[in-house]
């Protein structure tokens, strides 16, 4: 310490002074002096090997030639080459084999999140839990069947729901009824009058029967809706119910009717992603066995 | 003192070796070179053997334990292996998993409370013996002096002129330095790799990088740390010097100057001192102990040893300096261990992390079982009204057999398994997603969140393996 304290006295000062401390003009330390000549020298070796320099007709290249496109080409080649075995299995597996081999459903399901990140769970949520006027992939409930075929095939080939709109049909007392009809049967309970307006035997003659079937449960074929398990397919509530039977479902000739349509994949998507994606949706909790 | 008979003394001091008795003349000769640390100029300590001398190297040797380690074997691989790229860590015959890291934790936290309550007993006790930096600038100072000779001959060097025989010495020593530096970083890299299988990719010039690099910090850390900045890293660099006052008190054993018998200290029998500067000249950090207790001070008691032989030498008791607490100094009674509250909470606490450490390896288990509840949907109304969950258990088989297993759910009333009756296969060493799914009637639901167990039972046996709570979430 005594000699650096020497130092201090014998040094020059700028003549600054405060409260006795004086502001001494020693050389910056040597190693801050190495670093600072260092960074000059560091730049030159960036400009030169990397592409930094901007021109009018874009920027300079490097002698690296490196480039942020390459590099997620060369990570995107990584990750291929890792799953290249996994997808050559999977492309000659039906959809069900998938699923009936652990190792591979758990790939195929880990595999697609992004995709159906970006297709599906905008209108069917991330886990499947569905959204307002979107149906739920995580129940039982399933409007074209819960099987893994009919899963795939769905996505394959798209749906489109089709209700005509009732405006105008009914009395408000047969309207009463239908939806007293309705409200009970979700509680296992039939309400004779309403039953008979949908039956068609009032005067409104509409037979709701024809596509939902005489015991209101629906037709998996045509994608009519179960109406007695209390899971709607837009909205449960008295109001949603009467708003679904007076407009419809997809009836072009009612500007307020309910939109129903799953696009059709097959075209966007490879085959390969819609069985990961059927297998992903079947797992979701409510998959069917054949 | 003339100036010839100062270069004359220098002189005479080159050929005094470190472990010959010296005259008394000869001690006040070389006293000259004894100087106090101030950063200036690099210290040469004095090597003189002694009873803390030879504790010093007892202790050191136990680092022959860290180059030995990576190569005892245990059934068949390498005894301690952090296996980081399986993520599993073993330790002879135990294998730990990352979920076990706690165990480490209170590991680690057993050896600060044990560095804690040996500085509050002896107070830098593991600076002065068992720190690394000190082992390593020990090693490497014993090889300087072999080298370079005494340290008024190091010193010599120092400031003589390049020639070819100050190049060879010194490049040399410089080569041996990084040598020691190399088998550092190597040997602790084979705790990560197997050490056999790791000296074969050196010599085959072979990857992954990462066994390149690994022993980079070693070879420039100890050549910096050890070979050039010695006692300037524990004075400028270790934080451990810092906060040692704060670990120290008055009933701490230090090694101290008894300055009552000491003073008024003089070569012509005043005090007990005979103001040889012994003390200083052994120092590895250079420091006067006899200005007191001082951060310098890395308590490694040489000055006790050379202190004794000059008071053997002039006929007086040992232990002008020795290992005493202030209280002692201060003629105040000396409260003994056991009565210290300082060293009772230590040795609480230390017991306390001792207990959590046993228990957690006798609790380790060769199964594990993690379940995580879906978030969206946190449940489901199926058709018939009954609410449905779903969990991912994950099922870590730790152990060394592969594992057949049922699952069954209990405190949950209702509920219902779907799906779950085959018997389950876990490969050893492998995590194993399972997608489960629960139902329970609506009835049954009766509040938003209800508790379920999760139970692994033997599939051939039914025997009870493992548990673990969750939750089942319903519309309340």
């Amino acid at each position: 310490m005594a000699d650096k304290d020497q130092k201090h006295h014998e040094a020059e000062d700028t003549g600054h002074e405060w409260d006795g401390i004086r502001e001494l003009k020693n050389d910056p330390p040597r190693w801050w002096t190495i670093m600072f000549w260092l960074t000059p020298v560091w730049i030159a070796g960036y400009l030169l090997l990397y592409p930094s320099i901007p021109f009018p007709s874009g920027s300079s290249k490097g002698l690296l030639g490196w480039t942020s496109h390459g590099e997620y080409d060369k990570g995107r080649q990584e990750i291929e080459e890792i799953r290249a075995p996994f997808e050559r299995k999977i492309a000659a597996m039906s959809a069900k084999e998938i699923l009936n081999d652990p190792e591979m459903s758990n790939y195929a399901v880990n595999s697609i999140k992004q995709t159906f990140g970006d297709n599906c769970a905008a209108c069917h949520g991330s886990g499947g839990q569905g959204g307002k006027n979107f149906p739920i992939l995580a129940d039982d409930d399933w409007l074209y069947g819960g099987t893994i075929e009919k899963i795939q095939e769905t996505i394959t080939e798209g749906r489109g729901g089709a209700m005509p709109a009732f405006q105008g049909r009914f009395t408000p007392e047969e309207m009463g009824d239908l939806m007293q009809f309705l409200k009970d049967a979700q509680q296992g309970k039939v309400f004779e009058p309403g039953k008979k307006v949908f039956l068609g035997q009032t005067k409104a003659n509409a037979e709701c029967s024809t596509c939902h079937g005489e015991d209101a449960k629906g037709n998996q074929d045509m994608g009519s809706a179960n109406l007695t398990d209390g899971i709607c397919r837009f909205d449960c509530t008295p109001e949603g119910l009467e708003y679904t039977v007076l407009h419809g479902v997809n009836d072009d000739g009612d500007v307020k009717t309910r939109k129903a349509t799953m696009p059709v994949w097959g075209k966007k998507l490879t085959e390969t992603q819609i069985k990961k994606l059927a297998v992903k949706v079947y797992l979701f909790g409510g998959g069917q066995k054949s | 003192m003339s100036n010839t008979t100062h270069t004359a003394t220098e002189r005479a001091s080159d050929d005094i070796k470190g472990d010959e008795p010296l005259s008394l003349d000869e001690l006040y000769r070389e006293s000259s070179h004894h100087q106090v640390n101030l950063g200036a100029k690099k210290i040469h300590a004095k090597r003189m053997p002694g009873k803390f001398r030879a504790f010093k190297w007892k202790v050191a040797s136990l680092y022959l334990f860290y180059f030995i380690g990576p190569f005892i074997r245990w059934e068949g691989g390498q005894a301690i292996l952090f296996d980081i790229q399986n993520r599993k860590y073993h330790i002879f015959g135990l294998t730990l998993w990352p979920q076990d890291i706690w165990i480490l934790a209170l590991a680690l936290l057993t050896f600060f409370l044990s560095l804690y309550v040996v500085t509050a007993v002896a107070g830098r006790l593991f600076c002065g013996t068992f720190c690394w930096q000190t082992v390593w600038v020990d090693v490497y100072t014993w090889i300087e002096e072999k080298m370079e000779g005494s340290p008024a001959q190091r010193r010599a060097l120092d400031s003589a002129p390049w020639d070819a025989r100050k190049l060879a010495i010194k490049g040399g020593k410089t080569l041996i330095f990084l040598l020691i530096g190399v088998a550092t970083g190597v040997t602790f890299t084979s705790y990560f790799v197997d050490v056999f299988d790791l000296w074969h990719r050196y010599f085959s010039l072979q990857g992954p990088i990462e066994i390149w690099v690994a022993p980079l910090p070693f070879i420039v850390g100890t050549y910096l740390g050890v070979g050039i900045m010695r006692e300037q890293f524990c004075f400028w660099l270790c934080p451990y010097a810092r906060i040692q006052g704060s670990m120290q008190d008055a009933d701490t054993i230090i090694p101290t100057y008894d300055m009552k018998r000491g003073e008024p200290r003089g070569r012509l029998n005043k005090g007990d001192c005979i103001d040889c500067h012994l003390c200083v000249g052994v120092c590895p950090t250079g420091v006067d102990i006899r200005e007191g207790m001082q951060e310098g001070c890395i308590m490694c008691a040489l000055c006790i040893d050379a202190c004794n032989s000059v008071m053997k030498k002039v006929n007086k008791p040992a232990g002008l300096i020795r290992y005493a607490s202030l209280k002692e100094m201060l003629g105040q009674p000396v409260v003994p261990l056991y009565k210290r509250p300082r060293v009772i909470i230590y040795a609480l606490l230390i017991a306390s992390t001792l207990i959590g450490i046993v228990w957690g390896l006798t609790h380790l288990g060769t199964v594990e079982l993690n379940v995580i509840h879906e978030r969206q949907p946190l449940y489901v109304t199926l058709s018939d009204g009954s609410i449905q969950n779903k969990y991912t258990l994950k099922i870590i088989n730790k152990g060394d057999r592969p594992l057949s297993i049922k699952i069954a759910l209990s405190e949950l009333p209702g509920a219902v398994l779907v799906d779950h009756d085959a018997a389950v296969h876990v490969e050893p060493g492998k995590v194993l997603p399972l997608n489960v799914i629960v139902h329970v009637p609506k009835a049954l639901v009766k509040k938003d969140a209800m508790k379920v167990e999760f139970h692994i039972l033997d599939s051939a046996t039914g025997a009870f393996i493992t548990e673990t709570e969750s939750r089942f979430i319903g519309p309340g």
